[in-house]
């Protein structure tokens, strides 16, 4: 039986904010953080959205692909490290704002930048064990960093939702092979209560990043029974421009395998969203037959691979929802770093 | 507002559900139990598309005080393509933009949290269609 995913959407805020705007507020070199991190600006959530409407709003672009009714969804799962809550969980007002409630198992997930394509993994599994007809998976972050630090020039927000299922008219990619990767590995925290994160600086590159995804590439390929020709498309976690290039160079993969699924550039680090939002720009241009190579990552630390194959499907969704280009290129507002500072809540108000 | 009070409106807050009167058509949004126009008491209840077109707009400057952190911002009146107006806060907009006629799409917003610790509201905001 194949399993696959029948609608898929991205939602991202309007505004944007330049790196050039904030390396000057804090007398930083901006031509070497764009060139270190090949990032341009970053999306800037306004006062009123957070992963929860940025789910909802994804997951809607979902279904209007997927054709279906809510009603048979019986699976949501958000991922994020910014769930507006502790305790409450977003996936219920997911669920309930698209009309999924109450025959639906719902639970939310936690691992850093990894925490949506768990819930693929997960959703893909229950329907392929025949608990579920369609499992709603969404990665989604309105992310912080500290203003000055590093992560401030990259930490954004956006979501993308996919909805799994077995209909066989209905699959646009099916998933034909998945392989996590997984090992205890302190490179970027946030404890309860604290605003923002903590990194171990260099500590985040080669022993993390990059020991994770190579892991969990050679891992899926080999159970696969691939090798990186295979593939029209290769979508790594984009903490920042550079390192979804770096791994995929030395992983054996070309530039044009890499570039659709690198929204980074124009979008920032997503967190949660980072690599499904990368998966949703390369299924709006992709053509049936297209293979696809999708490699998350989370702190902590650890990968989920997934190796998809486009089916003619995918010509009839593409323009069904809003394409995550249009959103990246043309949905954009550029705003200064004053406005910024006031809504990621920089600011403390008189009346709070 | 009280938890239970703002969980009693989600069908309407989140879903859009309005209620199309089955004597004479009429769609309303929030539902009513008799139609002031028909006097019928039979309805269909559903689901409106989220797209509609400005009626009227205004900017308020000097809101109540859930709504103060996000002031100056947009209302309008949105007349929905299924029929009923709704009185929505216009987002991501400068207010230039805005003019009679646009048409909207309503977007999944919060609304306003009781402080820091107390229950998100969340409901619809209207946002300029920029195809
Ligand atoms: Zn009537």
């Amino acid at each position: 039986m194949a399993v696959g995913i029948i609608g898929y959407g991205a939602h991202i805020p309007r505004r944007r904010i330049k790196v050039e705007e904030i390396a000057k507020v804090w007398g930083a070199d901006a031509p070497s953080y764009k060139r270190g991190l090949e990032l341009l600006q970053k999306s800037v959530p306004a006062l009123d959205e957070d992963t929860i409407t940025l789910s909802v709003e994804a997951a809607r672009s979902a279904l209007a692909r997927a054709g279906i009714d809510p009603q048979e969804i019986g699976a949501v799962y958000v991922g994020s490290e910014s769930h507006p809550y502790a305790v409450k969980p977003s996936g219920a007002t997911v669920a309930e704002a698209i009309g999924a409630t109450p025959d639906c198992h719902c639970a939310d997930f936690e691992f850093a930048c990894k925490a949506g394509s768990e819930g693929m993994f997960v959703s893909y599994g229950l329907v392929k064990a025949g608990l579920i007809k369609y499992g709603l998976a969404i990665g989604g972050d309105t992310s912080q960093g500290a203003p000055g630090d590093a992560l401030e020039y990259s930490a954004a927000a956006g979501a993308a939702a996919f909805i799994m299922g077995a209909d066989e008219e209905r699959i646009v990619a099916t998933v034909d092979e998945t392989y996590s990767f997984m090992t205890d590995t302190p490179d970027f925290w946030r404890r309860e209560h604290q605003f923002y994160p903590s990194h171990g600086g260099r500590f985040t590159g080669e022993p993390a990043y990059f020991r994770i995804v190579t892991g969990a590439v050679a891992g899926i390929l080999k159970k696969a029974g691939m090798t990186p020709s295979d593939f029209q498309h290769v979508i790594f976690h984009q903490p920042n421009g550079k390192f979804p290039k770096r791994i995929g160079k030395r992983l054996g993969f070309t530039p044009e395998q890499i570039e659709t699924g690198r929204v980074v550039p124009l979008l920032g680090n997503t967190y949660s969203g980072a690599s499904p939002i990368g998966l949703t720009a390369v299924l709006d241009v992709a053509k049936p037959g297209d293979r696809i190579l999708m490699c998350s990552y989370g702190s902590g630390a650890g990968s989920d691979a997934f190796v998809l194959t486009v089916r003619e499907r995918i010509l009839e969704v593409q323009d069904l929802a809003p394409k995550t280009r249009w959103l990246l290129d043309e949905n954009i507002r550029f705003v200064e770093y004053g406005e910024y500072a006031k809504l990621r809540r920089k600011i403390r108000l008189a009346s709070e | 507002m009280p938890p239970s009070r703002s969980w009693r409106s989600y069908p309407q807050t989140y879903r859009l559900e309005a209620a199309r009167c089955k004597g004479c058509g009429k769609a309303y949004y929030p539902p009513r139990l008799i139609c002031p126009g028909c006097k019928g008491r039979e309805f269909e209840h559903f689901r409106m598309k989220p797209s509609g077109t400005i009626v009227s707009h205004t900017v308020i400057r000097t809101p109540s005080s859930e709504f103060s952190g996000l002031a100056p911002f947009a209302v309008g009146i949105v007349e929905m393509d299924d029929g009923p107006r709704l009185t929505l806060q216009l987002a991501d907009v400068g207010f230039e933009e805005i003019k009679t006629g646009l048409p909207v799409r309503l977007e999944f917003r919060r609304m306003y949290s009781e402080g820091e610790s107390g229950v998100i509201h969340y409901g619809h905001k209207a946002v300029l269609v920029r195809k």
